[in-house]
């Protein structure tokens, strides 16, 4: 809270920096703002970011190291016995002391421990005054100091530009370093996994039952971590996905850009991107609730033996749900086909149709093929569907009307729950990750060199 | 003062054009008579009657806007694709009329090639550019019969000797003037007996246009030409008979030479003495 009136206080007397530097700087040239180099607002821009930057850079540093300093020098303040404990018991100890520190007190602590809890509170409360000193300061140094600087030549405008520039580079970098984090932990955890689980057993093992034995001589405890049939088991889900999405999807996509009138195609439109905003989990329970009963009676009605969790009511489902990715993203490329070219086609005499055959799509052919690798990857990646509707149980068939299972699914199955994050079981949901993600980024890749190509060809 | 008379004209003033544009029934190719066209409420086309004769280049000049472009697209029917577009009045292609409820526009526009203001080849090969055509219209029987319209239409287009060796090459890769030659050889590859052009050099050098208007020249021989320019000189060079738009109507019409030297309206005039324009 303290901490948040400060910050807040920056805020405010960069504001006053702002209105400060604008007005002194149209004053030094007297209200001929042609004299000056930039408009007033950069002047006062440069003053507002003088004083509030680098007062929060530095809180920023400091409120991420004041806690390992104020404890480090706590517990250099702790009695020799305490401090030859190991590392774990330590941390017990400190944990104490700053619950202590906070008023929780469990059952009679000693009096070590309180003078501990005392010392720290008493460093936390001078740590404070010394940071709004030290904040206060540079913000009111950072505010004389720019405000001294206002003068007609001086180059506003660019200064506040290039730090504006410098923080969208942060802000950008932000993303790429929680990719490459993310991408990191992933990795690493799947080479844990790879020092118990031989990688050859792993792709190429045909048997999926992660189950690690507790005891001894515990059942069918001998895990086993082939990950064909979830890869199977994905892509069948995928291809049954795309089988319905990409006809649906393309032909909605053909009619509305080439047939339909402007009238109903700026409703239909919107209404079938509505389809992508319906959150996966409704997807899953219509699926797993309305379909595939549907389908395991249709079914029994006509002799064939369908699983009440099956593969195809989660692809069909699935199909649907991506369907507007291949529409809408068909119906931009198909649109951005120049009319010049159907205007040619028509123009020698070729029917509507056999301009769109012919002509419109060989030339939107690229970007259509960029629209459905994301589907499909978008497809591998979709987890709520078949974990509601596909199953759980990993079996190697081609017969889309039995349970199978995906590798989202058993990422999900194998975080559920208590876990020992050292275990393979554990483990290996990030070798899955690892797949997956190689697998979505390969698509990805090839999606956007499809587009790229696509968007030098009218250029 | 009197020029700025002229120039302030009413939008919807229907103005009878001077010159001749009715010609001796053996000479007509096309008839035009009282074509109106609407985009919306936007009066685009104001009564317009005139003749276009046979194997021979018409050219449509006047100012931007004035309805030249959209005239010429009546005549294949191509506002058919606008929607907002609306047309009245008969336009008689060979005597039929070719806005009849029988007539079916995508037959008709393989009688009439179409060459646009920008070269618009297909992102296909050359070969494929021109074969597109007789393909759809079933033309040739074979492949042999195939590539022999392919060469013949580009060697009509002037093009076949540049692009002899290259045939399976992207039409787009070939330059401007080349690309509309292959527009020309695409064109005229469903063997067309009118060819309409869309201001067909407004985006080519001067080298690329002189290769264009002396195939206008060969061309008319066996086709009957439109085509919409803004070049005065392009117009005074290439077309045997001249007509003149402005804001819709059609204000003058007749032959080139006739209209060039010894223009009758005021505003003909001051548009080919370049005054406005």
């Amino acid at each position: 809270m303290k901490y948040s009136i400060l910050i807040f206080t920056v805020i405010i007397l960069s504001a006053v920096g702002f209105y400060a530097g604008r007005s002194r700087s149209s004053k030094t040239v007297n209200g001929e703002i042609r004299k000056l180099h930039s408009l007033p607002g950069y002047y006062g821009f440069y003053v507002a970011l003088w004083c509030g930057l680098p007062a929060l850079i530095v809180l920023g540093i400091w409120l991420a190291f004041q806690s390992s300093v104020v404890t480090s020098i706590v517990v250099s303040g702790l009695p020799p016995e305490i401090q030859s404990l190991s590392d774990e018991e330590m941390s017990l100890v400190i944990n104490d002391i700053v619950n202590l520190a906070h008023g929780i007190v469990v059952g009679r602590p000693d009096n070590v421990l309180l003078a501990a809890a005392e010392h720290y509170n008493r460093l936390l409360g001078t740590g404070f005054l010394a940071l709004v000193a030290v904040v206060m300061s540079i913000c009111i140094a950072g505010l004389g100091f720019s405000m001294r600087y206002i003068n007609p030549a001086m180059r506003a405008r660019i200064k506040v530009e290039q730090t504006v520039q410098v923080l969208m580079i942060l802000c950008s970098t932000v993303a790429i370093f929680t990719t490459i984090g993310i991408m990191l932990s992933v990795l690493f955890e799947s080479v844990r996994f790879f020092n118990q689980i031989p990688i050859t057993d792993f792709l190429f093992g045909v048997h999926w039952s992660p189950q690690i034995a507790i005891r001894e001589d515990q059942v069918g405890a001998s895990g086993s971590f082939g990950v064909i049939p979830l890869l199977t088991g994905t892509l069948m889900i995928s291809a049954i996905a795309m089988l319905v999405a990409v006809p649906i999807g393309l032909m909605s996509a053909i009619y509305m850009s080439e047939y339909a009138a402007e009238g109903f195609r700026t409703v239909v439109k919107p209404l079938l991107e509505v389809l992508a905003g319906i959150p996966t989990v409704v997807y899953g329970f219509f699926a797993a609730l309305i379909v595939a009963p549907f389908l395991r009676d249709l079914g029994s009605k006509i002799g064939l033996d369908v699983s009440s969790e099956s593969a195809l009511a989660a692809g069909l489902v699935m199909g649907i749900m991506i369907i507007p990715f291949v529409s809408s993203l068909s119906d931009d490329v198909i649109n951005a086909v120049p009319q010049s070219l159907r205007d040619a086609s028509l123009g020698i005499g070729a029917t509507q149709s056999e301009t769109i055959v012919h002509v419109v799509l060989p030339a939107a052919l690229p970007g259509i093929v960029g629209s459905i690798l994301l589907a499909v990857s978008r497809a591998i990646g979709e987890t709520m569907i078949v974990v509601m509707a596909a199953g759980l149980t990993a079996r190697l068939t081609a017969n889309p009307l039995e349970a199978v299972t995906t590798f989202t699914v058993q990422i999900v199955t194998l975080l559920i729950g208590d876990q020992e994050f050292d275990s393979p079981k554990t483990l290996a949901a990030f070798a899955l990750g690892l797949v997956l993600f190689i697998i979505t980024l390969c698509l990805n890749i090839i999606a956007l060199y499809a587009v790229r190509r696509y968007r030098e060809e009218y250029e | 003062m009197q020029l700025m008379d002229n120039l302030i004209m009413k939008r919807d003033e229907i103005i009878k054009p001077v010159g001749n544009p009715f010609l001796n029934e053996e000479r007509v190719k096309i008839s035009c008579r009282n074509v109106n066209v609407y985009y919306e409420e936007n009066h685009a086309i104001k009564n317009v009657s005139v003749d276009i004769a046979e194997k021979e280049v018409t050219a449509f000049i006047g100012p931007s806007g004035c309805g030249k472009s959209t005239f010429l697209r009546c005549i294949n029917r191509m506002n058919d694709t606008i929607r907002t577009c609306r047309i009245e009045g008969e336009i008689r292609l060979d005597g039929e009329n070719i806005y009849d409820k029988n007539v079916d526009p995508v037959l008709l526009r393989a009688r009439i090639g179409m060459v646009f203001q920008k070269p618009n080849p297909f992102p296909k090969s050359i070969y494929q550019n021109v074969a597109y055509g007789p393909r759809i219209h079933g033309l040739a029987r074979n492949k042999a019969e195939l590539d022999e319209i392919v060469i013949t239409s580009l060697e009509k287009a002037g093009l076949f000797k540049e692009v002899k060796d290259n045939l399976d090459h992207p039409g787009t890769s070939l330059s401007g003037g080349q690309q509309q030659r292959l527009c020309i050889a695409r064109a005229i590859s469903v063997q067309p007996e009118l060819i309409l052009m869309d201001e067909p050099c407004s985006a080519l050098d001067p080298i690329a246009t002189a290769k264009i208007e002396e195939l206008m020249d060969e061309l008319r021989q066996n086709y009957t030409i439109i085509i919409v320019t803004h070049s005065m000189q392009q117009a005074a060079r290439v077309s045997q008979r001249t007509a003149f738009f402005h804001l819709g109507n059609l204000i003058e019409v007749g032959d080139t030479n006739e209209i060039f030297v010894n223009p009758e309206h005021k505003l003909t005039q001051d548009y080919i003495t370049g005054r406005y324009g």
